[in-house]
């Protein structure tokens, strides 16, 4: 539907790519660890490798959670939003397809939260 | 010589004399072109007329009538200042639920006074002129008094002088600010029903139970008078608000899609404010009136369904959010209050875990979701801060792109996953906490995309203090944040080792003990 209003109504994104100067914003979330209350929000260039997501974001915020230390990093299963996608650790977030404000969610299965809460 | 004397005016004749005679067609120009706001959301008005004045104030009455209402506040301020009312609160926890309302109420009351003089400039009718102006009033009247009746305990306690610098920066208050915002910027009539409506008739009295109640239980003479005192004035916003609502079906068939889906917009908007004012009920009022669930289930779920019951012979259903928010009622606030109290360095306020007796409260008032999904969480968290491990996620946060709530509502059916939603336009993505937020942005999305999402604008670089330099490489948006929100550190942290904790102790202890 378009907005009615009485004049043109054109105005820009808030959160429009370029106003990220050559970064793109990425959401991670691990699921069933709400202790954590909501993804967050970082803003990185397209060439950062994958795995520094992995060794310095999601370390840095969730080893806090007793279940941090337990993950078997082999079983994790990683989507991007609902997609299921298997990310090579070694390679770049736009080689691995993940584009401005992609949402990453991982699983780690059998690991619940503090006493199978989800949290 | 006789003299005529003039009879005295009946009520009714004075109340046209000082309303609808007052107004006139505009001949100069054409009436559609000084109102032109009144006709570009669809809404068909055929005659003006038949608005009924639900009250019939004049405007002299009614200056009369709000000035003895204020000289009765403000000397029972000024007593309960003069006495060190502060002191007579339950615990030093409740200055929270004070802060918490400053940064997020006065100034909406505020944003409300702007749009109900805009509405009474915007419509025809001078009945719903007058209405709105003396509204505009009432609402700039609680604005001042909040503020006033709050102003004494910021002598006293830290975090409450930067409110109105942090209204329109602050994640937290993002969500409000943003409510308003999208209704002030739609037309006359959405507003009405955003305002008017939903949050004046369906949801005050959720706001009601915390603020006024929950100031008399926990010995806030002071916020509690301020509440009674705007009470009267609400019975005045819900009428008009429910006015409106029928003046607009009654006078077009077409226009009932229209207010059918400002209803279901706005209740929802409306629910996710609410989040966090049953946070206040469930967790940070010492001495606690009912749960949020309870008065959920009095105030929306019953009322709420006897109003639209009401409603239905116009053709309004339920809003389309009602079996969501009763499934939520059971978990929102746990879920908010968890948010807030992982990130201690980003409020002015304290939050703290609840102690044994409290949880006990909790699980009692939500045996379906208090034990199996949230104790546990916080009896870890606290074994933590007893070992010196206080959480704090240093992290910014993801939200919605419509309430601006962070995304941390659960999956409708399944409270251990969080729910997502997403959708693209012109080729951004876009993310949403529910359906009915997606909805909503769909419907409007060139409105949506222009929403101001603080974690965002702080990657940016927007929200810097001068001076620091947000294109050097090591730019890093969290450590300058807090000082471009103005955040007293004192006011941060957890309440258990803060100043205000000690203070109000020790000056306790000097007022009761020799
Ligand atoms: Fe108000
Ligand atoms: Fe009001
Ligand atoms: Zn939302």
């Amino acid at each position: 539907m378009a907005i009615k209003a009485l004049a043109d109504y054109d105005f820009p994104s808030s959160d429009a790519l370029e106003n990220y100067k050559g970064k793109q914003l990425l959401y991670i979330n691990w699921e069933r660890h709400r202790m954590f209350s909501r993804p967050f929000v970082l803003a990185l260039t397209p060439d950062t490798p994958f795995s520094v997501i992995v060794d310095q974001y999601i370390t840095n915020c969730y080893s806090y959670h007793p279940d941090f230390a337990h993950i078997d990093w082999t079983q994790v299963v990683w989507q991007n939003s609902d997609t299921v996608f298997h990310p090579d650790m070694t390679k770049s977030l736009q080689e691995n397809g993940i584009g401005h404000k992609d949402l990453i969610r991982f699983t780690t299965p059998g690991l619940d939260g503090i006493a199978g809460t989800g949290y | 010589m006789d003299m005529k004397v003039a009879k005295k005016l009946g009520l009714k004749e004075r109340y046209t004399l000082m309303t609808r005679d007052l107004a006139w067609d505009t001949t100069y120009q054409p009436m559609d072109k000084v109102f032109p706001q009144v006709t570009f959301e669809g809404i068909k008005i055929h005659d003006w007329d038949k608005w009924e004045d639900p009250f019939r104030l004049t405007m002299d009455a009614y200056w009369k009538y709000q000035a003895e209402k204020e000289r009765k506040l403000y000397a029972i301020l000024d007593a309960f200042n003069q006495n060190n009312g502060h002191l007579s609160v339950t615990d030093a926890r409740y200055m929270n639920v004070l802060k918490l309302f400053l940064g997020s109420t006065p100034p909406l009351e505020l944003m409300a006074a702007r749009g109900f003089s805009m509405v009474g400039r915007q419509m025809v009718g001078a009945g719903p002129r007058v209405a709105c102006q003396m509204q505009a009033v009432d609402e700039y009247r609680h604005f001042q008094t909040q503020i006033h009746s709050i102003s004494n305990y910021n002598k006293f306690y830290n975090g409450m002088d930067e409110f109105a610098h942090q209204q329109s920066r602050m994640w937290y208050l993002s969500d409000g600010k943003s409510f308003f915002d999208d209704a002030i910027t739609a037309g006359p009539f959405e507003f009405m029903v955003a305002i008017g409506f939903a949050f004046e008739y369906v949801l005050t009295n959720i706001l009601f139970v915390p603020f006024i109640s929950g100031a008399a239980y926990n010995g806030d003479m002071a916020a509690m008078t301020v509440g009674f005192s705007a009470q009267s004035d609400e019975a005045r916003h819900m009428t008009l608000g429910l006015e409106c609502i029928k003046f607009m079906l009654e006078q077009d068939p077409d226009n009932l899609p229209i207010v059918q889906r400002w209803i279901d917009k706005w209740t929802w908007r409306g629910t996710r404010k609410l989040a966090s004012v049953g946070m206040m009920m469930d967790y940070m009022l010492p001495k606690r009136i009912m749960s949020f669930k309870e008065a959920w289930e009095i105030y929306f779920e019953q009322n709420g369904a006897a109003l639209f019951t009401d409603l239905a012979r116009y053709g309004i259903t339920v809003p389309k959010c009602f079996s969501q928010t009763i499934e939520e009622k059971e978990h929102v606030t746990h879920q908010s209050w968890i948010g807030f109290y992982m990130k201690p360095d980003a409020t002015p306020f304290h939050t703290w875990i609840p102690g044994k007796e409290e949880l006990d409260w909790l699980s009692e008032k939500y045996p379906n979701t208090f034990d199996k999904y949230y104790r546990p969480v916080y009896e870890f968290l606290d074994q933590q801060e007893k070992t010196g491990n206080r959480f704090n996620n240093k992290t910014q946060p993801m939200n919605c792109q419509v309430c601006v709530s962070t995304i941390k509502f659960n999956e409708p059916g399944d409270p251990m996953s969080t729910c997502f939603r997403e959708t693209r336009y012109k080729g951004e993505k876009f993310h949403f906490c529910s359906d009915h937020c997606k909805d909503i942005f769909e419907h409007e999305p060139e409105k949506y995309v222009q929403t101001y999402i603080s974690s965002h604008q702080g990657l940016q670089g927007n929200c810097a203090p001068e001076g620091v330099d947000v294109n050097a490489p090591d730019f890093n948006p969290g450590d300058h944040i807090a000082d471009y929100w103005k955040l007293d550190k004192r006011a941060t942290g957890d309440f258990n080792g803060s100043e205000d904790q000690k203070n109000f102790a020790a000056w306790r202890d000097q007022a009761t003990k020799n």
